[in-house]
């Protein structure tokens, strides 16, 4: 029971960065039909901008956990800002180019990977956070890391936020509206172009919390460890429906959940089970899981 | 055939091929291009890479660039007959005759599966699929549930099982004519292909998926071929890479494996058959040769600010690449077709959003 209790909470907190990464990657094809390789270099930067502000700027800060948040605050916001940035001088020069798109997002992240990797080194960076989160808290018998909540209330929080942000404002109506159907939002005279730097802002900071995040999980954070997030939240992204938040939150737990049991398991081959799910789902449901909602519009 | 095509298709291939033959034969230092006189092994070692990925990036092109199947798995299949027939020979103890035919049998037998689910979707759906897939045999390499691939160590071929003819320094020269008839396999059956009448029809659904269907055709046979072939080929260009560097690593299961072949396509020119080569060829150099120049003397001379990105050859191929996408989408090869559309530009259709479809 205690290690059943254990991993799920481990797979929750997975769970939760993968639905970071993957809610902004969804929002983000489903807008402008981009497939944002280049996300990873977000959480690149998030994770790198909060190791770097810890080390050299708020390095006077004592209490340990202020330090980590002022950092993982510079943190987001560098992730927003170069997030913004790539939008305005990469994607938006290429508008209606999509192959073109996606292309220069590829290139963007293995560059970028490389750059870091000859700033910083290939080695991964020790990440400094509060005592606090490494300390367990035992609940049903089960010694669960304290990080792990962190993680769940984070990515509750940033999925309430997002819901409040699409449902209740007027740009959330924009964006909504335009994943639904963007030469319509056009034809109405609204100017599409600037829900499409603020999507890719607010995934850039959405993946630079995850980066955050995975520096609190693993401990470490390195040039790689983007690229390998990216991957699994591909497949939340495909498997809970190109363009929908909910399903993006429903695959991430799902995805992470399955991944932690089987690798308990059968040593670690959660990852298998996995792409098999996404097979599997392919093969019943080829719109994914929201595939109800997106699939009207085709 | 008309006269002006049996050049173009057979004889300048057949020309071009042969000169590259000739060249373990030429004993000639050129200062700066290699390190080593041209027929040493070090620089027949460097130019059989070359004409490898030159062969691996034309397969890739098959299904992206004649297809327009936009894959970021393709390094699956290189892996798998990079993997298969050696761990067929090193851990089975099998003769190598043996190795080839299995991994080319269980190659061809994975990607008509792996095709036919991942088919189910289009566009970018289909790209992390793929990539989804690739992940998974990165991750098999990797743990190594059998200890068949020995994980990070990689797994050096049994050089009793290959061919004489490959193994030792002083047999490069072989293996740089292997790289090259392997090439030259590639270049012949792809020009085939694409000029059969169904490779006809992959042309047309990377133009214009909808009115092949309304032809009475149905694209995703058509699709699932190409795939097949090209991760076919693949897998053949695998069993010579393995033959090439002694062995199997993890290198050819990372999915930057396949971004790096993508760049190569673009770089060169993307369902254009020289271009490809072309851009492999070119990659492979850079990648090589950058490394010696981030290190020479010039560029330690130089502030940090500047030297850390010219020490890295991916970051600089990477802003290349990017630049190439912007400004030529039509890669190198498009530069010898101005005015028409090419390369990028041609695939545009087959990866746009149903969004923008409707």
């Amino acid at each position: 029971m205690s290690t059943f209790v254990l991993l799920t909470l481990t797979g929750l907190g997975l769970g939760a960065m993968y639905f970071l990464i993957a809610s902004g990657l969804s929002l983000i094809y489903g807008l402008m039909g981009v497939l944002n390789f280049a996300h990873g270099a977000f959480i690149t930067v998030g994770a790198y901008g909060t190791w770097w502000t810890s080390v050299h700027v708020f390095d006077g800060i004592h209490s340990a956990l202020w330090r980590w948040l002022a950092s993982s605050l510079l943190g987001l916001v560098c992730g927003g800002v170069f997030a913004a940035l790539v939008e305005l001088i990469l994607i938006r020069p290429l508008y209606a180019r999509h192959i073109e798109q996606v292309l220069v997002t590829v290139g963007l992240q293995l560059a970028f990977v490389a750059l870091i990797t000859g700033i910083w080194g290939p080695d991964a960076k020790t990440f400094v956070v509060p005592p606090w989160l490494h300390e367990t808290t035992t609940i049903g018998g089960a010694h669960i890391p304290n990080d792990r909540w962190v993680e769940i209330a984070t990515a509750g929080a940033v999925l309430a936020l997002l819901q409040l942000f699409l449902r209740k404002t007027r740009y959330g109506l924009i964006i909504r509206a335009g994943v639904e159907n963007r030469a319509m939002v056009q034809a109405l005279g609204i100017d599409v172009r600037k829900a499409f730097t603020l999507v890719f802002a607010i995934g850039g900071i959405a993946a630079a919390i995850a980066g955050v995040l995975s520096g609190v999980y693993f401990n470490v954070v390195g040039p790689d460890q983007g690229t390998s997030l990216l991957i699994f939240a591909f497949i939340v992204v495909v498997i809970g429906g190109l363009g929908s938040i909910t399903g993006s939150a429903v695959a991430a737990v799902v995805v992470a959940l399955v991944q932690q049991y089987t690798n308990y398991y059968s040593s670690g081959m959660g990852d298998i089970v996995v792409v098999l799910m996404l097979g599997i789902v392919l093969l019943v449901r080829p719109r994914g899981i929201a595939g109800a909602i997106v699939g009207a519009r085709a | 055939m008309t006269r002006r095509k049996l050049v173009a298709d057979w004889l300048w291939p057949l020309l071009v091929f042969g000169a590259f033959a000739a060249v373990p034969a030429i004993h000639l230092s050129i200062p700066k291009v290699f390190d080593q006189p041209i027929d040493s092994p070090g620089t027949l070692a460097l130019l059989a890479a070359c004409l490898v990925y030159g062969g691996l990036a034309l397969t890739y092109d098959v299904q992206f660039g004649f297809t327009g199947l936009l894959s970021f798995g393709h390094a699956l299949y290189i892996a798998l007959g990079c993997y298969l027939a050696n761990i067929a020979i090193t851990d089975w103890h099998w003769q190598f005759w043996q190795g080839i035919v299995l991994a080319m049998g269980v190659a061809f037998a994975l990607s008509n599966v792996l095709g036919f689910v991942s088919l189910r979707v289009g566009g970018i759906a289909f790209a992390m699929v793929t990539l989804a897939f690739a992940q998974a045999g990165a991750v098999l390499a990797l743990k190594d549930p059998h200890h068949w691939t020995h994980g990070e160590e990689g797994l050096g071929a049994d050089y009793t099982k290959l061919p004489k003819a490959f193994v030792g320094i002083v047999n490069t020269k072989n293996l740089y004519w292997l790289a090259l008839a392997f090439l030259a396999l590639v270049f012949f059956a792809v020009r085939w292909a694409v000029d059969s009448s169904p490779g006809r029809i992959w042309q047309a659904i990377r133009e214009n998926e909808l009115r092949v269907e309304v032809l009475g055709l149905r694209p995703q046979l058509y699709k699932l071929q190409a795939f097949v072939l090209s991760s076919t080929l693949a897998a053949a260009g695998g069993i010579v890479y393995m033959l090439l560097y002694n062995g199997s690593t993890l290198a050819v299961t990372e999915p930057t494996f396949t971004l790096t072949l993508l760049l190569m396509v673009v770089i060169g020119g993307a369902g254009s058959r020289w271009g490809a080569v072309l851009g492999g060829i070119l990659y492979t150099y850079l990648n090589n040769r950058l490394v010696a120049v981030g290190s020479s003397s010039t560029v330690e001379g130089l502030p940090h600010v500047l030297r850390t990105p010219l020490e890295q050859p991916l970051f600089l191929l990477g802003v290349v690449f990017i630049l190439i996408v912007v400004f030529l989408p039509g890669g190198l090869a498009g530069l010898a077709v101005r005015g028409r559309p090419s390369g990028l530009r041609r695939i545009e259709a087959a990866v746009r959003p149903e969004v923008d479809a409707a």
